[in-house]
């Protein structure tokens, strides 16, 4: 038996709320599967199963905060037999007890259904008992044919609780703000910064994204910025101190390249989810990966893994038209590379003078672990890969 | 800015003189401005909007064309394209559609098709609406379909304020800008600032605020829905009335903080219900303000037939107040 536990989405990420199952008892998952969606602060993620096997039962209630840890659910391998009754295995209680306030963070998401066949209640009146926790049942409706609306419901529940803050799952700005301030604080705080500018030549690029992208449709052509990130995976191969995570006072290399891919939210929010692999994965399913990744984000879908597995982060305003950026190290990674906008220069090419299109790259890492030279040297091999895009 | 403190002298008026006063306005702020249509000049305008104006102005500024909405149109986009700013007047709207091409395949189009490198500043007035036994050709409201078309503003004034005002608005927005003035409209009479000048041509307006039911409509349609209002008031009713303005973008904003705050709304319409304005605007509160509403949406909109000539018929085939009241009653559940 295995247990399904409330995943850490993140280094400053203490509890979680539960708001939704994915699955139900009986069901059987095989790892990646997504089984359940968690609200932080970061907004609603969807949470994947590392095991494989039945989920035999639920551990924590709907809307439950529970810290980081916390078994949620049973899984059972197939085959495995009812354990004996262990002898003395307490209930799960007081691990799963709500953290805080037991006032749930977001309202119930199961749909508010008639009890009753033929109750009619107004979109408004169901909104407002949803938020309430009435049942419509117990409401008389005054509306036409007896239809219940808004007033019946407020009258009701008027001296009951008071209504609760209303919140759409998915983002939270200002939530999200919170947590940006806390990990950009805490990478100010703690991690002594290095940084380092390099501009390259990348007409070769925007030729072979040229020729590549010609019988392309829209969909499916590669932008300039799925080379940079396939370019800095690749790199870190070579240049391991800059993947992986600082804790406990130490370097931990990650042994798999998941590049964040920094990604601005409408209304002023940013998130870094990961790419997975980007270091082994084609270009075409980079680029493919990438739009979903930035598709999901702005809807707020993360999953749970993409949250936490960033090795090194990518940042490009390229398009925002700022030819450098520095980029602030997301903890507990060592570098982040920023991209600016591609621009048109006067170029020295083999003793002559001519345009060619060039990008400043920019380097921000830790100093704890790499040194000036090596970030230079890192640089160097990202602008020596984007040389020959064909074998990116 | 600096409050007014002294009260703005008021003036007796109609929205007809209300009209032609941002006529002549526009034409002296403005060398580039000229009105162009059909007797607009000698005749005076077939609703008499530019009466004394080719006397006033000379005919380089008020100018007769030839019975051809087509030809006219098509002149008044070109020479807009060319710098100047036209008012091109179109009898009424059932004439325009013989202008339909030059509106919808060149006026709303050129900006998009030369990569906006022309616009096309031009502002087409016309008469809408039934009500003066003009009928099945003369009495139509088809300003919804020209709310369809992505390029050009869409405007209705219904207030003496919005004739006097919206005219030089829409001339100084760099693209078409239709304005239809509804046929009952005209002789309506009331009192104006004197000093009354440009209003906003992007926002609906609340004329009467109420907490009950949202009245949603425009143009011709207003007045009997205020009426309506009044009686529901009587009831016990109190109804929000929203004039709409500009069908063309329409103001999403006021209408949901509307529909948010009374849960229920008719939509009163003088076009023809099926594919009207108000479907759309139904739609729109479907899609924005579900979960606000507490009764289905009504409508009241024009009878599916050609607007009858017969005074009874025609007074039958539109909006009235009774019918609002009614749609109102029944929304409420109190029919």
């Amino acid at each position: 038996m295995a247990e399904f536990r409330m995943p850490s989405l993140g280094a400053d990420m203490e509890a979680g709320t539960l708001v939704e199952w994915l699955v139900k008892p009986g069901d059987h998952v095989k790892r990646g599967d997504i089984v359940a969606v968690v609200e932080t602060q970061k907004g609603a993620i969807e949470i994947e199963t590392f095991e494989t096997g039945r989920i035999e039962k639920f551990l924590v209630d709907l809307n439950s905060k529970v810290p980081v840890g916390t078994p949620l659910a049973e899984i059972w391998a197939e085959g495995e037999a009812e354990p004996v009754v262990a002898a003395a295995a307490p209930p799960v209680t007081p691990a799963a007890r709500p953290l805080a306030a037991p006032a749930p963070l977001i309202t119930p998401s199961p749909p508010v259904v008639p009890s009753a066949v033929g109750m009619r209640a107004s979109p408004a009146a169901r909104r407002l008992a949803k938020e309430r926790h009435i049942d419509l049942s117990t409401v008389t409706g005054s509306g036409p044919a007896g239809a219940i609306i808004y007033a019946d419901v407020e009258r009701l529940g008027a001296a009951g609780a008071a209504p609760e803050r209303k919140r759409a799952p998915g983002l939270d700005l200002n939530a999200m703000r919170v947590a940006i301030a806390a990990a950009m604080a805490r990478s100010k705080r703690e991690i002594p910064h290095y940084y380092l500018e390099h501009q390259v030549d990348v007409t070769a690029c925007e030729q072979w994204l040229t020729a590549h992208n010609t019988t392309l449709p829209p969909d499916n052509r590669l932008l300039f910025g799925a080379l940079t990130i396939k370019a800095v995976a690749l790199a870190t191969r070579r240049f391991p101190a800059f993947n992986g995570f600082y804790r406990d006072n130490k370097f931990e290399p990650a042994q798999a390249v998941h590049i964040g891919v920094a990604i601005s939210i409408r209304g002023g929010g940013l998130a870094a989810p990961a790419l997975h692999d980007a270091d082994r994965i084609s270009l075409d399913e980079l680029m493919a990966s990438m739009r979903d990744l930035v598709q999901r984000t702005r809807a707020g879908r993360i999953r749970g893994s993409e949250m936490s597995d960033p090795t090194i982060t990518v940042s490009s305003l390229g398009e925002r038209g700022v030819e450098a950026l520095y980029g602030v190290i997301y903890p507990p990674q060592v570098a982040i590379v920023g991209f600016g906008k591609v621009v048109e220069r006067p170029w020295v090419i083999d003793g002559a003078i001519g345009p060619r299109s060039v990008v400043t790259m920019t380097l921000a890492a830790d100093h704890r672990v790499s040194d000036g030279h090596a970030g230079a040297l890192f640089l160097a091999e990202i602008g020596k890969l984007l040389q020959e895009p064909d074998k990116l | 800015m600096k409050q007014e403190t002294v009260k703005a002298q008021m003036i007796e008026t109609t929205y007809r003189e209300a009209a032609k006063e941002a006529i002549r306005d526009a034409i002296k702020r403005d060398e580039r401005v000229f009105l162009m249509g059909e007797d607009v000049g000698r005749y005076g305008g077939c609703y008499a909007v530019s009466k004394g104006l080719l006397a006033e102005f000379g005919p380089e500024k008020i100018r007769d064309t030839p019975l051809s909405e087509s030809g006219f149109t098509g002149a008044g986009i070109g020479a807009a394209m060319a710098g100047m700013r036209p008012i091109v007047e179109v009898m009424t709207v059932n004439f325009s559609l013989l202008a339909l091409d030059q509106i919808l395949n060149t006026a709303a189009t050129v900006r998009h098709m030369s990569g906006n490198q022309f616009g096309v500043p031009v502002v087409i007035r016309m008469a809408t609406g039934a009500g003066r036994q003009l009928a099945a050709q003369h009495s139509h409201s088809l300003e919804g379909w020209y709310a369809h078309i992505p390029g050009i503003k869409v405007l209705a004034p219904a207030t003496l304020e919005d004739a006097r005002g919206m005219l030089w608005t829409a001339l100084e927005d760099p693209d078409p800008v239709l304005i239809f003035e509804n046929v009952m409209l005209y002789n309506m009479s009331g009192t104006l600032a004197a000093d009354a000048g440009p209003v906003d041509i992007d926002k609906a307006a609340v004329r009467r605020p109420g907490h009950d039911i949202s009245l949603i409509t425009y143009g011709g349609s207003l007045w009997k829905t205020l009426e309506a209002a009044t009686s529901l008031a009587a009831e016990g009713i109190d109804a929000e009335v929203i004039d709409l303005r500009s069908l063309r973008p329409l103001d999403d904003a006021t209408i949901m903080a509307s529909v948010a705050k009374t849960r229920r709304a008719v939509i009163v319409d003088e076009g023809w219900r099926s594919g009207s304005l108000a479907a759309e605007i139904g739609m729109r509160i479907v899609e924005q303000a579900f979960w606000e509403l507490d009764a289905p949406i009504g409508r009241v909109c024009s009878e599916e037939v050609p607007i009858p000539y017969p005074r009874h018929l025609e007074n039958a085939s539109i909006p009235q107040a009774p019918k609002i009241v009614a749609a109102a009653k029944a929304v409420l559940g109190r029919a």
